[in-house]
């Protein structure tokens, strides 16, 4: 086959092709909004029904017995365990800190949750409660979780968590700016935040999935916070209907994978809001397994933000150990 | 003229007000006292004994917390329903235990009765088995009986309808819900009792009915450490599954109802079938004048 016609084909299925393939295209595709734009519209369409049905059929994996303890663990040691409520207290935080800590305290081989995720204002409680364990400290900030606030506003809210310790940052896109198009200031925002996060903690930029509408914007979303610079795309605040699905997960795991192909980044994914048993949080294992690959089963590159999730854990590993099923009289009531 | 053609009924389990198939997909044959096939009924699996114990515990809060006096219009509903579905009980119950017409009669309109018995019960167990204690200190002292939690009860092998009545009528009266293991041979009745609670304003979960090998789904639901108590009538038949199942029970201080030898469903039951699953609460009120502080100390 001849050059000619081969390119001939190239341009006629280009938008099949999974991804833009030069390194060379993402460091100037920020170079200015209409490259930005040009980027993350060329960015293929997302199939829709093959990507329900793809997330569905991987939800259908039976896991059992040994794979089924692993799974367990893995996940308790994902497990970003959250509250951020109004209602929140030193003493409620303080109790969490010491669950994330130590799950179940009847049984020392449970291991510990990757973190804590609180508001900005509970950081310092949250870091002495999990003093000299492996549990980090995340914060919420930018004016989570409507993000409707002035950038100046964001970034002190960033800076005031940083400083109080927290290991991470969960930041909220503004998704008002991202759906009337406005890319480049989505962009410049994160690489602010980015920024305001140091070298000391990590950064996780929340998209709120529900709210972008269609896959193809969450793909976009996706594709820009990792050219920002996010160490963690995450898809929701678990603050409204529509939060964590197998199928917008599997999305980003996906971009996720494309993103390490084409730039030797590696990215991590946390989907949150809603994922409330074992069962759920195992399906999620496997379609990160099957999809970006194992590299991402460690809570270094994938968690769940999650709260009464790691009480049904605990209790399907009590169930494992002792043979008799458990019962919410044997977990904590947060 | 051709005949026309038998239309079967599926029989389902009844579990946090659905009607689902077994989780395990299983069935077995359910035959007549003669040994004739009459339906094949579904055979449960742990996995739905777990289930019906979640839906338990989801209902124990709204039933437990509903007044006496609604939980006795509710066991009334279930007698009215009862009684409009009366023939279709007569013909069930003397197919599964071999009885002709007229016993078969008898047993369905006492286990209707039993209904309206249990029914009256409700807002008045608490003056039999509460009240104010004598206390030598300025308080009120005052003991009330609690629902103790998720009742599982193994209803009757031999009754298969009145035993069963007998047995979980009491259970939800005051307040607990329940898990009910029909009887193994004939569970036909206790299923279909299941679409009578369906439609009684009685809220999904706080009876949950399973058919299948009561071994099977006994154990894991003696030793399940969200059930507060078991009821062992349906073990009576056997001295060793009963041991066995007190065993399991015991690691979670689970109330046990030991099997009582029972001759005849239809006498007046009494109530210690009801006091078997409540607790006593007792409370202490400070009385007279109340201080700057706000109490009477």
């Amino acid at each position: 086959m001849s050059a000619g016609v081969y390119s001939c084909y190239a341009r006629r299925y280009a938008r099949l092709v999974t991804m833009p393939t030069t390194a060379h295209t993402l460091t100037d595709v920020a170079a200015s909004e209409s490259t930005l734009r040009r980027f993350l519209h060329g960015l293929p369409g997302v199939d829709a029904v093959g990507l329900e049905a793809r997330a569905a059929s991987l939800g259908t994996r039976s896991i059992k017995t040994t794979a089924k303890a692993y799974a367990i663990d893995l996940a308790i040691s994902m497990v970003d365990l959250t509250t951020l409520e109004g209602a929140d207290t030193p003493g409620k935080v303080r109790a969490l800190g010491a669950k994330a800590v130590r799950p179940d305290p009847t049984d020392r081989t449970a291991p510990a949750t990757a973190a804590v995720c609180v508001y900005p204002d509970m950081v310092a409680t949250a870091k002495e409660a999990v003093a000299g364990s492996s549990v980090k400290v995340a914060s919420v900030a930018t004016a989570f979780p409507a993000g409707r606030a002035a950038l100046s506003v964001k970034l002190a809210d960033v800076r005031d968590a940083v400083a109080a310790g927290a290991d991470e940052i969960d930041m909220v896109i503004d998704r008002g700016a991202f759906l009337a198009g406005n890319y480049m200031k989505v962009y410049d925002e994160i690489v602010a935040v980015k920024e305001a996060c140091g070298a000391s903690a990590r950064l996780k930029v929340i998209f709120e999935t529900g709210e972008l509408s269609t896959y193809d914007n969450i793909r976009r979303a996706s594709w820009l916070g990792m050219i920002a610079g996010a160490d963690f795309i995450k898809t929701s605040t678990g603050k409204v209907a529509v939060n964590a699905t197998p199928a917008n997960t599997l999305l980003m795991l996906e971009a996720v994978r494309d993103f390490r192909a084409q730039t030797g980044v590696q990215v991590g994914v946390k989907p949150a809001g809603g994922i409330r048993t074992t069962k759920d949080a195992v399906k999620f294992l496997v379609l990160v397994n099957e999809t970006a690959g194992e590299d991402w089963l460690d809570n270094h590159w994938f968690r769940f933000g999650a709260s009464s999730l790691l009480n049904d854990l605990l209790m399907q590993r009590q169930k494992l150990a002792t043979g008799r099923y458990s019962g919410p009289d044997y977990v904590t009531v947060d | 003229m051709s005949d026309r053609l038998s239309v079967f009924k599926t029989y389902k389990l009844y579990v946090g007000g659905k009607f689902p198939r077994s989780e395990s997909g299983r069935v077995y044959e359910v035959t007549d006292s003669k040994g004739k096939w009459l339906a094949n009924a579904p055979l449960s699996s742990r996995k739905d004994a777990r289930d019906a114990v979640v839906a338990a515990r989801k209902a124990f809060g709204g039933w437990s917390g509903a007044t006496a006096y609604n939980r006795g219009q509710i066991l009334y509903r279930i007698a009215e329903m009862l009684e409009g579905r009366r023939a279709q009980f007569v013909h069930e119950v003397a197919d599964a235990e071999g009885l002709s017409k007229s016993k078969a009669t008898e047993q369905v309109d006492a286990a209707i009765d039993r209904w309206v018995w249990y029914a009256g019960w409700t807002d008045k167990i608490a003056q039999v088995v509460g009240g104010g204690n004598p206390v030598a200190g300025p308080y009120f002292n005052l003991s009330s009986p609690e629902p103790t939690g998720v009742v599982t009860v193994l209803a009757p092998q031999k009754s298969s309808f009145l035993g069963l009545v007998s047995v979980l009528a009491p259970v939800i009266a005051t307040g607990n819900t329940a898990i009910v293991i029909a009887s193994e041979k004939s569970p036909l009745p206790a299923l279909s009792l299941g679409e009578v609670l369906a439609t009684s304003d009685l809220p999904g979960g706080v009876v949950n009915v399973l058919s299948g090998r009561t071994a099977e789904i006994a154990t894991p639901l003696a030793a399940h450490q969200d059930v507060n108590a078991i009821d062992l009538a349906g073990a009576g038949t056997d001295d060793g599954l009963a041991k066995e199942l007190e065993i399991a029970a015991a690691d979670n201080l689970k109330r046990v109802l030991r099997p009582q030898p029972v001759d005849d469903w239809s006498a007046t039951p009494g109530i210690d079938r009801m006091t078997a699953f409540l607790e006593t609460k007792t409370v202490w009120h400070p009385t007279g004048s109340l201080g700057a502080s706000g109490s009477g100390y």
